[in-house]
């Protein structure tokens, strides 16, 4: 009788790469909706508008390459890429901004380098950077938290006003972003440097209106972080990511945010603050832990989330932009060959 | 060196090291582990191949048609890494070819066929009871002599093993066996416990060195106990339980957690003063020297939800597979794709056909059904996810390893010590993308061999060529050398004689011409005729 042969090992973990990418998918579940809660329905309408998008160019692309299609798409990682994608953008940023931004993740950051684990840079982040620098109007056009907002809308509203720019009752975007007391809103990080750079100093920027209600930043942004914070706790259990990229990140932010608050705490915010806004909780569970892009290393790994976490702060604090996850994630994503070269384990039976 | 007392006082505290990575697959160990080790009917035809070592073979010293005894040698040698192989029962010969190996190629080796005659008609060495009083040469000739090579997977020949140029710190006995589903370590140390003892025994005898370390992973709570009872009063006998996780068997892998030491990358245990040896090998030992037996069985776990009666066999060396499948009620309608796994899931390999005999190394055949270990996809792209580099107990990192394999840049691959890879299969076990990546690694090892034998080769070539040019160019000169003396030498003779010698030459011309103008004259004459 004549036996079929195969390579060792014969058995192997059962948790392939698709199964990986849908639990980062679930995990960013809580976000999701707590995003949907304080902002409205934006939120979804984006991140289907990036899947579909990030699903036909992947499909078009591998066929042009002439890869297995179908197996291209089950691994999840477009959709995943979309997902983060429309996670980071406005929620009613118009539909050709989630189009393109996703188009050039999908088609030129990851495909054009080889696919799946040959891109050097992080898909969702690069083409965030792109639409960021490409549209910074649209691409800051953040609401005020939905309970805050002078005008409410539902889902029909967002939709109407991805495509067409008016709700369907006639508001444009303008007067969506206007807050109770009438003046527009913006988000925390956004207040808080239009404050420094108009002299005002960080105490005074948090008593302006955004921070002042309950209802303001201290619940909206910092439940969304937080939402995500549990998200990442859930993969972190689950073993899906380690816990040295988005530790040592979040330990890059506390440092970095604390020296410069200790060196002048007038002029930069405050370690909560730079914790809890903007995309810092996100980014530390869902994007610095992209392994494709990242180091590999042990020791690396610390080295890349640490130093997310200080060009974090320091853009944000000096820089031209308001937040900066996504820069601070691309530019460490350049260094990632030189990091892993340098943190290589010591090998059995060799010295150091 | 390790401080051998410094270990025991660790060890008897509790206290164990532990190694990086390593992977804790499904144990599966009850399938088989239940039962005694079953003795069973002879086969019909046994397949003994003449090298089932590392090493080089034996010349063999038996004929088609012969009769032999079981335990006579069939090989015999005078190189020292040469270790004999015996007919494994009585009966005759019936051919000496090539048969399919036990070996991932499946390549055919020289194989002794043996019909058994059903007798199974020992011829015993002499007993060695006394071996206290016995020199160690003589012990380790035995060992030799009874074909006795590590039965723990590598078939070292422990006859080399045992003789070391170095001090011997510590023997580690090792009844880890962290492979999924082998069994047939744990039940000969339930059952056969007193003569592993004496195997140990004969080895410190041989050895002498300061202590004896034996090892078992916790998941083998009634082997353990067996040893401890059989090594009771012994003081030079540490025990040491150590906790369940693959690939803690492994040579290297084991001095780590005993002792916190590690082989240097380029040396042997012994370069730390530790000798490691199989529980099987102590047993096959204790045959040998106090019953006369050479190795002619072995244990062998048969095991796998394809087989309807998993179990523990008693096989005789050379028993083709189809025999043991027999046996253990083999369902190939359990199966995808037939296929017999020899050795454990991680590290075992694939046997080409069911008259693949089982040889020295096999201690398990494991015949998986379609939900078991199913049968892997093809390999999707490698997401750098690090999973591999976590699993390594060697301190690799694997992608890097797998991306210059792939690309077949063994220098990089190299630079990435390739070569410490132990091949356990923890990195493949583990990779979401289901990349086979042992087997890049071993292609790459393999190519790189084979790249420095051509290298080794070219370079013997271009030095035979250089020195044949070089040769031929001193020829030349000395040739030249001798030509341009003896023109020196006629010109000077010339010189001296002076018209005389431009006379005889004149003369010698004109004689010449005399003679080609009395040649002409005949010619013409003949034409006229």
């Amino acid at each position: 009788m004549q036996f079929s042969l195969s390579s060792s090992p014969h058995n192997r973990v059962r948790r392939d790469t698709g199964q990986v990418m849908r639990m980062v998918g679930y995990a960013c579940i809580p976000g999701v909706l707590a995003q949907t809660w304080f902002f409205g329905w934006g939120t979804i309408i984006q991140i289907a508008l990036a899947m579909i998008t990030a699903v036909v160019t992947e499909a078009t692309i591998l066929e042009l390459r002439k890869k297995n299609v179908s197996r291209g798409i089950r691994d999840y990682s477009a959709v995943v890429t979309a997902l983060l994608l429309g996670i980071c953008l406005p929620p009613l940023a118009p539909w050709w901004l989630v189009v393109i931004g996703t188009f050039f993740s999908i088609a030129i950051v990851k495909q054009l380098y080889g696919g799946l684990g040959f891109n050097m840079f992080n898909p969702a982040m690069t083409g965030y950077v792109v639409l960021l620098i490409s549209f910074p109007i649209s691409m800051s056009a953040w609401l005020p938290v939905q309970s805050m907002a002078q005008t409410s809308f539902g889902f029909f509203d967002a939709l109407s006003m991805i495509f067409t720019g008016f709700t369907q009752t006639g508001y444009n975007l303008a007067q969506l972003q206007l807050g109770i007391d009438g003046i527009t809103q913006a988000t925390p990080l956004d207040a808080v440097r239009t404050g420094l750079l108009s002299g005002m100093t960080y105490s005074e920027t948090l008593s302006a209106s955004i921070f002042s209600s309950d209802w303001g930043w201290s619940y909206g942004w910092s439940s969304v972080a937080l939402a995500y914070l549990l998200g990442g706790l859930v993969l972190l259990q689950q073993r899906i990511i380690n816990w040295q990229m988005p530790i040592s990140m979040l330990f890059g932010v506390i440092l970095t945010a604390g020296f410069l608050s200790m060196l002048s705490p007038d002029q930069t915010g405050s370690i909560t603050y730079h914790l809890l806004s903007g995309a810092v909780m996100f980014g530390a569970f869902f994007i610095v832990t992209d392994p494709v892009s990242g180091s590999t290393t042990d020791k690396g790994r610390i080295i890349f989330g640490l130093l997310i976490g200080f060009w974090t702060v320091i853009i944000r604090t000096y820089g031209g932009y308001p937040d900066a996850v996504a820069f601070a994630v691309v530019i460490m994503n350049i260094a990632v060959p030189l990091i892993d070269y340098y943190t290589q384990p010591r090998v059995y039976g060799h010295k150091s | 060196m390790i401080d051998v007392e410094q270990v025991i006082t660790q060890l008897n505290q509790g206290q164990l090291f532990e190694y990086s990575g390593g992977v804790h697959p499904p144990q599966q160990k009850s399938l088989s582990n239940t039962t005694p080790i079953n003795t069973i009917p002879e086969p019909e035809v046994l397949y003994i191949p003449v090298k089932q070592h590392i090493g080089t073979q034996g010349s063999i010293c038996v004929t088609v048609g012969q009769h032999v005894a079981k335990g006579e040698a069939l090989t015999q040698s005078s190189n020292p890494f040469a270790v004999p192989v015996h007919a494994s029962t009585s009966g005759t010969i019936r051919a000496i070819t090539p048969h399919p190996s036990a070996h991932p190629s499946g390549i055919p080796e020289m194989t002794v066929t043996l019909e058994p005659d059903g007798h199974a008609q020992w011829q015993l060495m002499p007993l060695l009871s006394d071996y206290m009083h016995l020199e160690r040469i003589t012990l380790l000739e035995r060992i030799c002599q009874a074909g006795i090579s590590g039965l723990g997977g590598a078939g070292f020949p422990t006859h080399l093993k045992s003789n070391p140029q170095k001090p011997v710190e510590c023997i580690i006995i090792n009844g880890i066996e962290c492979e999924p589903y082998i069994t047939s370590d744990d039940r000969i140390m339930r059952e056969h416990a007193w003569q592993i003892k004496q195997g140990i025994d004969i080895l410190r005898h041989i050895i002498k060195p300061k202590h004896i370390i034996i090892a078992i992973e916790d998941n083998k709570p009634q082997a353990l106990d067996a040893l401890k009872t059989a090594c009771l009063e012994d003081n030079g006998i540490t025990i040491t339980s150590v906790p369940t996780k693959y690939p803690s068997g492994g040579e290297k892998q084991l001095i780590q957690v005993l002792t916190g030491a590690e082989v240097p990358h380029d040396g042997l245990p012994i370069d730390i003063g530790c000798l490691m040896y199989n529980v099987g090998t102590c047993f096959a030992i204790a045959d040998a020297v106090l019953h006369g037996k050479a190795l002619v069985q072995r244990v062998v776990t048969l095991t796998g939800q394809a087989l309807g009666h998993p179990q523990n066999v008693w096989a005789l060396l050379g028993t083709p597979i189809s025999h043991l499948l027999n046996i253990a009620e083999y369902e190939p309608s359990k199966q995808q794709a037939q296929k017999v796994i020899m050795g454990g899931p991680m590290m075992g390999f694939t046997v080409a056909n069911d008259t693949v005999p089982v040889v020295k190394i096999t201690n398990c055949l494991l015949v998986p059904d379609k939900q078991e270990l199913p049968d892997i996809e093809d390999e999707r792209a490698c997401i750098r996810c690090g999973l591999c580099a976590e699993a390594c107990p060697a301190g690799l990192l694997p992608q890097q390893l797998f991306w210059h394999s792939k690309a077949k840049e063994y220098d990089k691959a190299q630079a990435y010590n390739l070569d410490a890879c132990i091949e356990c299969g923890a990195c493949a076990y583990v990779c979401p993308s289901e990349i086979p990546l042992v087997h890049y690694y071993r292609k790459a090892k393999t190519d790189i061999k084979h790249i420095a034998l051509e290298k080794e080769k070219s370079e013997k070539a271009r030095v035979r060529f250089e020195t044949r040019q070089a040769r031929l160019l001193a020829d030349k000169q000395a040739r030249e050398e001798k030509h341009r003396l003896a023109a020196e030498a006629r010109k000077k003779s010339m010189d001296n004689k002076g018209n005389d010698a431009k006379d005889k030459i004149a003369a010698a011309l004109a004689r010449a011409k005399a003679k080609r103008a009395a040649a002409q004259n005949n010619s013409s004459t003949d034409s006229d005729k």
